[in-house]
C-alpha cells in the first residue's frame, strides 16, 4: 500500500492508500479522524468538503490523495477550537451563520481563502467569492455578514 | 518532528473507535450514546414528568424530548422553555433529543410542531415539576430521586411578563462546534468494527436484478457484495473501496414499469385516475354566487416535484445484534422509524432503538428512512455495524419527493371588486395509511407498509380575505409518478402561491393597490398589523397600475403577498423587489421585507434565522427547482441538473418579528415559505406584465413568457 506524506494542519503526517486516486476527503475523515470536511456530492459541485491545499481552497472530494503529497493541507480543525475560534469562525458564531451546519466547513474554508486573497472584500465580492459553495438551509445572508465581519467591516 | 501515521490497520488496532485528531489535540466529541445510557430504563410515557425531566445530583436538569433540532434552533428553545418554568439558568438545563430508548414519543419533527407540541409538552412537565424541584433536598438530589408526578395539564405556567429566559436571543450552543468542524453528525459516527456500505440503485424504479458480476470489482480490496433478491449493496472496511465498488460493480437489470416523464406532468395529473374528491372548504353557495358575479377570472397554477436536496446525502449506522438493532440516524421521526423497522424485521419494538444524531438539513422526509433500512439490511448480512451513506445521485435521484400539485382557481367579483365567489380545485396524491415504503425493503422482497402521505396538502387554498361563497375541492389521485413525501410547508406552498398570485390579478381587475385590496378583505388585527408593518418596512408606494419602466433590459417590479399559515397559525406578509433581465430571462430578487407574527417568541435570533432561511430556500424552490424524470428514472441527479440558489442571487432581507408573549406560540419552521412564491410572481408581473403560473421561474421560461406576451 502506497504512503503519502504531507503537512496536515502544521504537522507532518503520513497516510496510506491502496488507490492513488482515493480522494483526500476520505483519507482526512477516515484515517486522520478529521470530520470537519464533509462529503456533499463527490463531484466538486457543492463545496462541503473544502480544505486548503497550500493556502488554496480545493474540493477534497475530487482531489486525489497523491496530489496532496508534499503539500500543506489545512482543515477547519486547524483554524481554531470552540473555545478559541479563529476570526472567521468567531464571526460565524457571532452572526449565528449556520442552520444545519453541513455546509459550514466549506463556507469557513472558502472564506479563509477569499480573505487571504482579498482582506477587505465588498459585499458583492463576498457573494461572488462564495458562488461555488451551496447552502440548502438558506443561511446566505448571515454567512455573507459573517465574512464581512471577519474582514473587519461594520455589519 | 514526529510524523503521525495513519493506517486502517492502526485504526483497527485501536478498535476503530473514536479517532483522535492529532493536529490540534482536538478530540471528536463522544458520539455514541454511552454518556446518556445511564438513563436507560427511565419512563417514556408522555403523561409522566419523569419521562421529560431528570434532575441530577448537582441540581441541574436534563430534558428529554422526542423532537429534534434540524438546524432550526429547537435545541436552545426547548431548553429556554424548560429553564423558565423550572426557574433555572438555561446553562443548568441540558437536552436529549430523539432517542427512542430515552425520549417520549412526541410525534415526528414536522409540520412546524417542534415547539408547539414538543416545547409545550416539556413546558407543562416543567411547570408541574417546579414546586417539587424546589423542595428537593441535597440528599434527594444525591440519591437520584425522581419526581413520580403525572404531568398536570392545569399546572400554572409562569406569567409571561416575568419571563427571564424565554424571549432572549440566546446563542445556539452547537454553532461553535459547527463553525470549528467539531460538531458530531451521523455522517461522522464511527465505532469499533464498523464497516462502510453503499447501495446500488437500479437504473429504473422497480427493475428486477437479473445478474451480478462480482469479478468486475476484483481489483478493489476487501469488498463483499450483498444481494438480497433485487437489493444490491456492497460492504467494505475502507469507505473509498465501498464507493468504488458500488460504482464499478457490473449488474444486469430487467425492465421496469414506465414513468410518464416530467415534461407534460400537468396534463398527466389532470387526466389521472382519481380515488375520491373531497370538498375541503365549502361555505355559502359558490356556484350561484359565481353565476351572478360582475366579473369572473380564472387561472391555473402548477407546482413541480421538488427534492429535499439535502446538502449531505442521507446516512445511517446500524448495528444488528442479539435479535435487535440500534440505528443512528438523523431521521425526523425516530419513534416512527423504530416501529416501522421492528415490523419489517420482525423484531420486538423493545429490541429496536433509534438514536437521533444531527445530519444535513432534511426539510421533511428525505432519504433518511431509506438509508436506515439499507444499513439494517447490510448490518444483518455481515454481522457488524455498518455505516451507509448515499451518494449524491442516490439522494437526488431516490429520495421521496415533494409531489407536484395542480390548481385551478376561479373567482367572481362584485361591482366593487370584492370577492363574491371563490372556487379552487387541486390535484394532489391520495393518502394511504401506513408507513411510506422503503426502497431496499421492497427490493429485498420483505413485507412492509405501502402507505402514502405528503403532509397536510390541502390547507390554504381558500382566500384569507372576506369571501362569502367559497368552495375548495381536492381531487385525490390514485397514482403519482414519484414516491411522495412531505417537503417543507407541504401543499401550502403551492396553494398560497396560487391564492396570492390570483389575488394580485383580482386587485388589478378591481383597479386597486394590491396592499389596499388585501387590507380591505381583512378584519383580524394581527393580519392587518403584519401587512402594514411589511408595507412600512419596504416603503410600499400604493399603485393601481404596473410600475413604469426605464429603457434598457432590466425591468424592475414590486410584489406583495400575505398568508395565515394553515389558516390558523402564523401571520406572514412579504414584499419583494425584483429585477428581470429581459435579454436573459434571469430574475434577481433585490430585497425582501417580511413581518412575521407567531405569537410568543421563544428565541428571536433563532426565529429570525428560520424566517430568513425560509425566504431564501423558497426563492430557490420557486426560481430554480424541478425534479425532472424521463420514462425510466429521475434525471435531476446532482447540483448541475438540479440547481439551487447561489450566493450572488441572495437578496437583502429585512424581517420584523412581532412578539406576543401573552399569546400561544406557533411553530416557525415553515410559515414564511408560503408567502414567497406569490410575492415573487407578483413582482415579476409588476416588472414585466407577465403572469408566471408555473414553477420554477427559470430563465428559459421567463424569456418564453416575455416573448409570447
Amino acid at each position: 500500500m502506497a504512503t503519502y506524506k504531507f503537512q496536515l494542519n502544521g504537522q507532518a503526517a503520513m497516510v496510506e492508500s491502496w488507490d492513488p486516486a482515493q480522494p483526500l476527503l476520505y483519507v482526512l475523515r477516515n484515517q486522520a479522524g478529521l470530520h470537519g470536511p464533509k462529503f456533499g456530492c463527490g463531484l466538486g459541485q457543492c463545496g462541503a468538503c473544502t480544505v486548503l491545499l497550500d493556502g488554496k481552497a480545493v474540493r477534497s472530494c475530487v482531489t486525489p490523495v497523491r496530489q496532496a503529497a508534499g503539500k500543506n493541507v489545512s482543515t477547519i480543525e486547524g483554524l481554531g477550537t470552540p473555545q478559541k475560534p479563529d476570526v472567521v469562525q468567531a464571526a460565524f458564531i457571532a452572526e449565528q451563520a449556520s442552520q444545519c451546519g453541513y455546509c459550514t466547513n466549506g463556507m469557513v474554508m472558502a472564506a479563509k481563502a477569499l480573505l487571504a486573497q482579498n482582506p477587505k472584500p465588498s459585499l458583492e465580492q463576498v457573494k461572488q467569492g462564495l458562488a461555488g459553495n451551496l447552502c440548502r438551509c438558506g443561511t446566505h445572508t448571515r454567512i455573507v455578514r459573517a465574512v464581512m465581519r471577519a474582514s473587519g467591516a461594520a455589519v | 518532528m514526529a510524523t503521525a501515521t495513519f493506517s486502517r490497520r492502526n485504526l483497527l488496532k485501536t478498535g476503530g473507535a473514536l479517532v483522535v485528531s492529532f493536529a490540534m489535540g482536538a478530540r471528536v466529541r463522544a458520539q455514541t450514546a454511552s454518556g446518556v445510557d445511564a438513563a436507560l430504563g427511565k419512563p417514556l410515557d408522555a403523561t409522566e414528568v419523569d419521562s421529560f425531566l431528570m434532575v441530577h445530583a448537582d441540581g441541574s436538569v436534563t430534558v428529554y424530548t422526542g423532537k429534534v433540532d434540524l438546524g432550526t434552533g429547537l435545541r436552545i428553545a426547548i431548553r429556554q422553555m424548560a429553564a423558565e418554568e423550572l426557574e433555572l439558568p438555561v446553562e443548568r438545563v441540558s437536552l436529549v433529543e430523539g432517542d427512542t430508548a430515552l425520549t417520549p414519543d412526541q410525534g415526528g419533527t414536522g409540520g412546524s410542531t417542534g415547539l408547539t407540541r414538543g416545547g409545550v409538552e416539556v413546558r407543562q412537565a416543567a411547570a408541574t415539576a417546579r414546586e417539587a424541584l424546589r423542595k428537593m433536598s441535597p440528599a434527594d438530589l444525591a440519591s437520584g430521586k425522581r419526581f413520580h408526578l403525572k404531568v398536570d395539564p392545569q399546572a400554572a405556567l409562569k406569567d409571561p411578563q416575568t419571563y427571564k429566559v424565554v424571549g432572549q436571543p440566546i446563542l445556539r450552543p452547537e454553532i461553535p462546534f459547527k463553525a470549528t468542524g467539531r460538531h458530531p453528525y451521523v455522517q461522522d459516527l464511527t465505532m469499533a468494527g464498523m464497516l462502510h456500505g453503499r447501495v446500488i440503485h437500479p437504473p429504473a424504479a422497480g427493475a428486477k436484478l437479473l445478474a451480478v458480476d462480482p469479478a468486475s470489482i476484483r481489483a478493489i480490496p476487501d469488498v463483499r457484495v450483498i444481494r438480497i433478491e433485487n437489493f444490491l449493496g456492497v460492504v467494505a472496511q475502507d469507505e473509498w473501496a465501498a464507493v468504488r465498488a458500488a460504482r464499478e460493480l457490473k449488474a444486469k437489470w430487467g425492465e421496469a414499469p414506465a414513468l410518464p416523464g416530467s415534461e407534460n406532468l400537468d396534463t398527466y395529473v389532470r387526466q389521472g385516475a382519481v380515488d375520491r374528491d373531497a370538498a375541503v372548504v365549502n361555505r355559502g353557495n359558490s356556484a350561484t354566487a359565481m353565476a351572478g358575479a360582475a366579473k369572473k377570472l380564472s387561472a391555473t397554477y402548477f407546482w413541480p416535484n421538488q427534492g429535499h436536496a439535502s446538502l449531505g446525502p442521507s446516512c445511517a449506522v446500524a448495528d444488528v445484534r442479539e435479535g435487535g438493532v440500534t440505528v443512528w440516524s438523523s431521521v425526523q421521526a425516530s419513534h416512527a422509524l423504530r416501529l416501522n423497522l421492528a415490523k419489517i424485521f420482525a423484531m420486538p419494538p423493545a429490541k429496536v432503538r433509534v438514536v437521533y444524531m444531527d445530519g444535513a438539513g432534511s426539510y421533511g422526509g428525505n432519504g433518511n428512512d431509506d438509508v436506515a433500512a439499507d444499513a439494517v439490511l447490510l448490518s444483518r448480512a455481515v454481522n457488524a455495524p455498518v455505516r451507509v451513506q448515499w451518494m449524491r445521485q442516490d439522494e437526488h435521484g431516490w429520495d421521496p419527493k415533494g409531489p407536484q400539485q395542480l390548481l385551478d382557481l376561479r373567482a367572481g367579483l362584485d361591482s366593487q371588486g370584492n370577492i363574491a365567489a371563490w372556487e379552487a380545485e387541486m390535484w394532489v396524491p391520495m393518502n394511504r395509511p401506513g408507513s411510506r415504503p422503503l426502497l431496499s425493503i421492497d427490493a429485498a422482497g420483505l413485507a412492509q407498509d405501502h402507505g402514502q402521505g405528503a403532509g397536510l396538502m390541502t390547507q390554504n387554498a381558500d382566500p384569507p380575505y372576506a369571501a362569502p361563497h367559497v368552495r375548495v375541492v381536492a381531487h385525490y389521485l390514485k397514482d403519482t409518478p414519484l414516491r411522495p413525501s412531505n417537503l417543507r410547508a407541504p401543499g401550502k406552498i403551492a396553494n398560497v402561491f396560487a391564492v396570492e398570485a390570483f389575488t394580485d390579478e383580482l386587485s388589478a381587475a378591481a383597479g386597486m393597490d394590491p396592499v389596499e385590496y388585501r387590507l380591505r378583505g381583512l378584519t383580524d388585527a394581527r393580519a392587518i398589523a403584519v401587512i402594514r408593518r411589511t408595507a412600512d418596512m419596504f416603503g410600499w408606494q400604493p399603485k393601481t397600475t404596473r410600475s413604469p419602466q426605464a429603457p434598457g433590459n432590466l425591468l424592475v417590479g414590486r410584489g406583495f403577498a400575505y398568508a395565515r399559515y394553515k389558516q390558523a397559525e402564523n401571520y406572514v406578509a412579504m414584499a419583494m423587489e425584483v429585477a428581470v433581465d429581459r435579454s436573459t430571462g434571469r430574475i434577481q430578487v433585490r430585497r425582501v421585507a417580511c413581518a412575521h407574527d407567531c405569537g410568543l417568541i421563544v428565541n428571536p435570533n433563532a426565529l429570525r434565522n428560520q424566517v430568513e432561511g425560509l425566504i431564501v430556500q423558497t426563492l430557490s424552490r420557486t426560481i430554480h427547482e424541478e425534479v425532472k424524470f424521463d420514462r425510466a428514472r429521475v434525471t435531476s441527479v446532482d447540483w448541475s441538473s438540479y440547481p439551487i440558489l447561489r450566493f450572488p442571487e441572495a437578496p437583502a432581507i429585512e424581517v420584523a418579528l412581532i412578539d406576543h408573549p401573552e399569546l400561544p406560540l406557533y411553530g416557525a419552521g415553515e410559515a414564511a415559505a408560503v408567502a414567497v412564491p406569490g410575492a415573487l410572481a407578483n413582482a415579476i408581473y409588476d416588472a414585466t406584465g407577465v403572469r408566471l403560473r408555473r414553477v420554477p421561474f427559470t430563465p428559459e421560461r421567463v424569456k418564453a413568457a416575455l416573448a409570447s406576451d
